[in-house]
């Protein structure tokens, strides 16, 4: 880290408020203001996300005066893989159905831990597979399409 | 006596036989994920909310109810058992209660903590019934101007309670209230931060950001760190507290039901402050005070006690006022809403069948976890040892097929990775992602009271002062603030939390 950056924790934080705030204030300035007796639209937003900004400002200095430990380090792989693999299942599951979105949820999903093995994913996929069947179509009635031309 | 009526009314709520059922799974959900390492009971309610939008009503708050209280169960049998607390608020647990597992009184201790919680809950269960009733009769007469100043309130104490950076909790509860807002504007009818998306135009799901933020934000966070549990857990002999043990737990219990009933009921303050003020105060008493942290029954009992009494009163402001006070309070407001029950002090007057219900059905539930704790210990223990890497991936089968079943659309899946991915974000820079869910429940509510308030008095913002139970409310927020900024205070503050 810079040495400018002392508490990295703190001004990343401050920054993220700082642009979200003001963000939702530059896209609420399409919506009408109204006036204090009749607020419109973009009256709560434009006051909360300048205070937002603001708060965020005092943040990020004081993650510029103050130290403060480091990240610590950042899951990159589970960052990727659990994320993608909801993505993928989303994807997957009204083409191919239920019984191949979840298999391909969970082995890719469970790749996201340093202890992953084929063996115990793939048990753990049919397993889960089946019992989701049973549980959530067959029990619960959910309309979940199961596999490609069955089912809802 | 209208107090009789009202349990009257919720012994036959309760004791319904699909009700008594659905308490039951409740509390067993509940110890199971409090014994299983890395779920709590924020996720698993978000991924169990689909799945009681089916029930009826007093059915899903039940069971979502006894989650929550079961949870502080089964966290303090792990905390005991093999020195890992399977919730915050059992922390403190561990520190006399693994010391007893060692010197082979585990089943003691056990014992203990399952009967200073029942003792506890107890006690809260006639509590809510003797406060929720004028609370909710005062809550009435609330205008706009009170109930925003009571939701201020309500967000500030959340946050001074709480630990980390208080100035850091205030923007993420700020970000909530913004995040709350997308969606149609109830008032003009425009579409806010929507980007045309028309998913969007009824708001983010509730339950998508919830499990998105606490589901797989939790998974993200755990996965890096990950280690097996290593348990070697102590053969569980003898279960009861002997006669000199009663004599040493009678006044921590007691002690530990009144701060831990006293601090729920503050908003935030729940059952984790309960725990750690309670330790702190036995510890500080107790003629045995050198004992502490090397096994001392009172250790172990007056958290304990505390921790439950914590968990329940915290539903006082939620049932009576409509106002979660930490985010599992959070969910069943969002679960009320979805039922199509308006939370509020309408709540017991309108549906006295489910509230008082749900009031009794915490009472029953607390018998059941006795019964499920005591004599059935070794089937939990068993649990304790489910590896992580097998249980997440059940965690995303669930939370990947009950969000898609909201409305049946793949964009809510899509969402839950984006929450997912926000809420680690928010773990790596030390935001607590709990206020937004707060923050989030209540933007709408919070904009549409601050423009009632303000059209009632012609635009004038001193209306927030000048009627007194609103001006009190916020001097309280203001002084709560204060008082945590202040350095001398603050400094307290981070020793009872580091403790």
């Amino acid at each position: 880290m810079s040495k400018l950056i002392r508490h990295p924790k703190d001004f990343w934080s401050g920054v993220m408020f700082v642009v979200l705030g003001l963000a939702f204030v530059w896209f609420a300035r399409d919506y009408p203001m109204g006036t204090s007796t009749r607020m419109g639209p973009a009256y709560f937003p434009t006051i909360l996300g300048y205070l937002l900004a603001a708060i965020g400002f005092i943040v990020l200095i004081r993650g510029l005066s103050t130290q403060g430990e480091g990240f610590g380090g950042f899951g990159w792989k589970g960052f990727f893989l659990i994320p993608g693999a909801i993505v993928i299942f989303g994807l997957l599951l009204r083409p191919a159905g239920l019984v191949i979105a979840l298999p391909v949820l969970i082995l890719v999903g469970a790749r996201a831990s340093h202890k992953f093995s084929w063996r115990a994913s793939i048990l753990l996929a049919v397993g889960l597979t089946i019992f989701s069947y049973f549980v959530f179509i067959r029990g619960l009635g959910l309309p979940i399409p199961v596999l490609r031309g069955i089912g809802g | 006596m209208e107090l009789v009526e009202h349990i009257g009314i919720g012994l036959t709520s309760a004791l319904t036989f699909q009700n008594l059922l659905y308490c039951f799974i409740g509390v067993v959900l509940g110890t199971m994920v409090g014994i299983l390492p890395g779920l709590g009971p924020v996720a698993t309610i978000a991924m169990l909310l689909p799945a009681t939008f089916a029930l009826p009503p007093v059915a899903a708050l039940i069971m979502l109810a006894g989650i929550y209280y079961g949870a502080q169960y089964g966290g303090s049998t792990t905390a005991i058992l093999i020195n890992l607390p399977g919730e915050s608020s059992s922390v403190v647990t561990a520190l006399d209660g693994y010391q007893m597992a060692r010197q082979g009184r585990a089943g003691v201790a056990l014992a203990t903590s399952a009967i200073g919680s029942f003792f506890a809950g107890t006690v809260a269960t006639f509590l809510i019934m003797l406060f929720a009733p004028p609370l909710a009769e005062l809550a009435l007469k609330f205008g706009p101007a009170e109930y925003f100043s009571l939701m201020v309130l309500g967000l500030i104490a959340s946050v001074v309670l709480a630990h980390g950076s208080l100035l850091k909790a205030i923007g993420i509860i700020i970000l909530g209230l913004l995040i709350g807002l997308i969606g149609t504007d109830v008032t003009s009818g425009q579409q806010r931060f929507t980007f045309g998306v028309p998913e969007l135009s009824d708001g983010l799901g509730f339950v998508t950001v919830a499990m998105g933020m606490f589901g797989i934000g939790e998974i993200l966070a755990n996965i890096e760190h990950e280690q097996t549990r290593t348990a070697v857990v102590a053969k569980i002999t003898k279960l009861m507290p002997s006669k000199e043990d009663w004599k040493r737990i009678i006044g921590p219990i007691l002690r530990g039901t009144t701060f831990g009933s006293i601090l729920g009921i503050l908003p935030g303050g729940g059952s984790l402050l309960s725990s750690f003020a309670s330790y702190a105060i036995e510890k500080k008493i107790s003629k045995n005070s050198s004992e502490f942290g090397k096994g001392a029954i009172e250790g172990v009992a007056a958290p304990e006690s505390a921790n439950n009494a914590g968990a329940q009163t915290s539903f006082i402001p939620m049932l009576t006022l409509g106002i979660p006070s930490n985010p599992v309070m959070a969910l069943m407001v969002g679960a009320m809403i979805i039922q199509g029950i308006q939370p509020g002090p309408q709540v017991m007057s309108e549906q006295p069948a489910l509230f008082w219900g749900i009031v009794v059905s915490m009472w029953i539930g607390n018998l059941f976890l006795l019964v499920l704790n005591l004599p059935l210990i070794g089937m939990w223990v068993r649990m304790l040892t489910v590896p992580y890497h097998l249980l997440f991936p059940a965690v995303l089968v669930f939370c990947g097929i009950g969000v898609f079943s909201l409305n049946n659309s793949e964009f809510d899946i899509y969402g839950m990775a984006l929450f997912g991915i926000i809420g680690y974000v928010f773990t790596k820079l030390e935001c607590e992602p709990a206020p937004m869910m707060l923050g989030f429940i209540l933007g709408q509510m919070m904009e549409e009271y601050l423009r009632r308030a303000m059209t009632l008095s012609r635009g004038d913002p001193m209306v927030f002062l000048t009627r007194p139970i609103s001006a009190g409310m916020l001097i309280v927020a203001a002084i709560a603030i204060l008082a945590v900024a202040l350095p001398a205070l603050r400094k307290t503050r981070e020793v009872a939390f580091q403790e």
